[in-house]
């Protein structure tokens, strides 16, 4: 892995050397680096833009885009939204509604099922839409900056959502929407946020990119919910095997002290 | 076990005389355990017991994970989200899975270079090469049939494409090509199979390793100088040797867990930097990604697959030979698997009776010449097929083919080689106590 990026440092390195032109020849859509709370070895998400988040989902994205994969009462867990149990049954209550197979009909759902999954507007489901694009790809599209700056899916959802001109065009009878982050710059998804969308109730600000950068936390979480506890995983285990590693080096420089010893001292023939 | 003299197994207490007599299992062990193995070994050794330890972290965590995965079109995708949700560890079982598969081909690859620096593969260990190479084919298979599991988009069309190669053989390969896939395109009875497949091929692998250790426990290890070890005598191999236990096991467990904190760091911190973000959208068999790629251990032989397109004079030359049956596509797939059949045919290549490549001149560079070729083929592969892409993929296969056909075979017979050690014990001397080496007059008398 280390050697697979050094070595396309490398390759990287050969490529900025010899090449100068070739990256530049595809427009790359722009894409924001945003600070987000949950990067780095440490970084761990924020309840209430989760919260925030949330809200800015139920009331504006849910219209057209499922959460499939994600549990309702997933929204309880301290390492994500962390909302009460009970308002975990009353977001469940009163906002989302599934289908149920054996009554055959439409329900208010239970903590225990999943956010639907909702096709009607042809839109995407977005339970993994932060893992499933790479906000940034550089240099030269070999991803090397992910070492550094994260594959980037939450930046790429905010910066995609705050990124409208305001341009349409109409092709074969679909109206395109000209937008800076999205590949190819033509998107076929209505500008969804306008300013002062979602009141929130602890008053922070919601201008759109304030609320983009929310929804894309959110998303972040719906799509790696278990990330504080794989961090935390990480980090233990490289402690202990970074304690093991001196150990183990010590042992070994012991047993071979003799063996070195020995053929210092010994005459050579 | 090995032909070089040392101590063996004796019972002493009852218990071990009466088991020694019905089963000579801990005399296999002790056997095995205590090797004479030369003293010389540096850390390019060490990646063999990264690769055994990687095989059993890959089959246990692979074992769970197939307890909650469930092999259908329909059902594939969710379980793995099931597995990452719901499933206790299952994002770190799943994580060490996914990255573990990227840590062995690393391991590999290394062990695979090193054996070329050091001709670890010149007699009489081309045995060891060769089970090494099917080992390193069946860790390609299991891989690849790995990565469809998921049955993300990437898994799809990977195997959709990787598939579509046996498709390209003449006149057989359709047929062939639907027999793989269980019908005529990548659905329920691939996956299905596939899941059967990459469950089976690991203890295939784990066979072929016992026999890997087999073959180069009757040979011995080969060393960084190249010189065997003096066998005569108990007392003379004793000078060139240590027994594996403890000093090689503690060398070896030392570098394990230094590798094991970065691997650690990486599935902890970044468990997706090595895959592919396509690979979380679920697989749809009406939208084709826009750049199907394969795992980065693919690379270059994906490389090599994409570089012979119809407009190269080779091609063209084989297809008008063989009245077109031999066109761009089949000639890819030729050359990609030629890239690995001649790295098999490595010991009967290369013609220097020098094993070594630190006493090889010349060799030196054209072997680092292909390891970086390696790498830029690596490169390329991540790359879309277009110039100037291809014209580079064409020039790394094209080195990569005269490295093992032309260079090897030439080498042995118009280089000057330097003067080797006489003994394993000499070049120990002078590198693991280098104060002692230096400081000792060597008797010129002797």
């Amino acid at each position: 892995m280390i050697r697979k990026t050094t070595l396309s440092a490398l390759a990287a390195a050969l490529c900025l050397g010899l090449m100068p032109s070739i990256g530049s020849a595809a427009e790359e859509a722009h894409v924001t680096d945003y600070d987000f709370s949950f990067e780095g070895p440490f970084g761990t998400y924020d309840q209430f833009q989760l919260q925030r988040g949330l809200q800015v989902y139920t009331e504006i994205c849910s219209a057209c885009h499922g959460l499939r994969y994600v549990p309702i009462r997933t929204l309880g867990s301290e390492t994500g939204p962390g909302l009460p149990e009970d308002q975990v049954r009353a977001y469940a209550a009163d906002f989302v509604e599934v289908y149920d197979t054996e009554l055959e009909d439409y329900r208010a759902a239970k903590p225990s099922d999943h956010f639907p999954h909702i096709t009607s507007a042809g839109a995407p489901d977005l339970s993994l839409m932060a893992k499933a694009r790479a906000g940034f790809h550089g240099p030269y599209g070999l991803g090397i900056n992910q070492f550094f700056r994260g594959i980037g899916g939450a930046e790429y959802i905010a910066s995609l959502l705050a990124g409208y001109t305001g341009e349409e065009s109409e092709q074969a009878g679909t109206i395109l929407y000209e937008n800076t982050a999205f590949p190819g710059g033509w998107i076929s998804m209505a500008p969804p946020l306008w300013g002062e969308d979602v009141d929130f109730e602890d008053g922070s600000p919601n201008d759109i990119e304030s609320i983009s950068k929310d929804v894309a936390a959110f998303l972040m979480w719906a799509a790696e919910p278990k990330m504080m506890e794989r961090k935390h995983a990480g980090l233990v285990g490289v402690l202990f095997l970074t304690v093991l590693t001196c150990l183990l080096y010590l042992t070994n420089k012991r047993i071979w002290a003799p063996i070195k010893k020995k053929t210092k001292d010994a005459p050579a023939k | 076990m090995s032909g070089i003299p040392h101590d063996h197994y004796e019972p002493k207490t009852g218990a071990e005389k009466w088991l020694d007599k019905r089963l000579k299992v801990v005399a296999l062990l002790y056997d095995t355990l205590m090797i004479p193995t030369p003293k010389n070994l540096n850390w390019w050794w060490i990646w063999g017991i990264v690769l055994a330890f990687c095989l059993v972290l890959q089959i246990v965590t692979g074992i769970v994970l197939a307890m909650h995965y469930t092999p259908h079109v329909d059902l594939a995708f969710a379980s793995v989200e099931h597995i990452m949700r719901n499933v206790n560890g299952g994002f770190m079982l799943r994580y060490i899975h996914t990255n573990g598969a990227s840590l062995f081909f690393l391991a590999v690859y290394i062990h695979i270079f090193r054996g070329l620096y050091y001709g670890s593969y010149k007699a009489p260990r081309e045995v060891t090469w060769i089970i090494g190479m099917l080992i390193y084919l069946c860790m390609m298979g299991t891989a690849f049939m790995g990565y469809v599991l998921p049955w993300g988009q990437m898994s799809f069309w990977g195997a959709t494409v990787i598939t579509g190669l046996f498709g390209a053989i003449p006149f057989i390969g359709e047929p062939i090509q639907t027999w793989l896939l269980g019908g005529p395109a990548v659905d329920n009875a691939t996956l299905n199979r596939f899941f059967s497949l990459h469950y089976l091929l690991p203890f295939v692998i784990a066979g072929l390793v016992i026999v890997h250790v087999w073959a180069f426990h009757s040979t011995g290890n080969n060393n960084p100088t190249g010189v065997e070890v003096r066998r005569t005598s108990k007392a003379e191999a004793e000078k060139d040797t240590l027994p594996f236990w403890p000093y090689f096991v503690m060398k070896d467990l030392f570098a394990l867990v230094l590798i094991l904190v970065v691997f650690f760091a990486i599935v902890g911190f970044m468990p997706n930097y090595l895959g592919h973000p396509d690979n979380y959208i679920e697989a749809n068999p009406l939208a084709t990604p826009a750049h199907i790629v394969p795992e980065w251990y693919f690379l270059p032989f994906y490389a090599i697959l994409r570089a012979f397109t119809s407009d190269v004079w080779v091609v063209m030359a084989a297809s008008w030979i063989t009245g077109g049956i031999i066109d761009a596509k089949f000639f890819g797939v030729l050359a990609m698997f030629g890239a690995i059949i001649v790295l098999a045919l490595t010991p009967w290549l290369d013609t220097s009776a020098v094993r070594s490549g630190r006493y090889r001149p010349m060799f030196k560079w054209w072997f680092w010449l292909l390891a970086v070729d390696f790498i830029v083929l690596m490169w390329c592969g991540a790359m879309p097929a277009e110039p100037p892409y291809s014209i580079i993929s064409l020039i790394g296969a094209a080195y990569w083919f005269a490295y093992f056909l032309v260079i090897l075979p030439l080498l042995g017979v118009i280089e000057k080689p330097l003067a080797q050690p006489e003994t394993i014990e000499e070049d120990f001397r002078a590198h693991a106590a280098p104060t002692g080496g230096t400081h000792t007059v060597v008797d010129p008398a002797e």
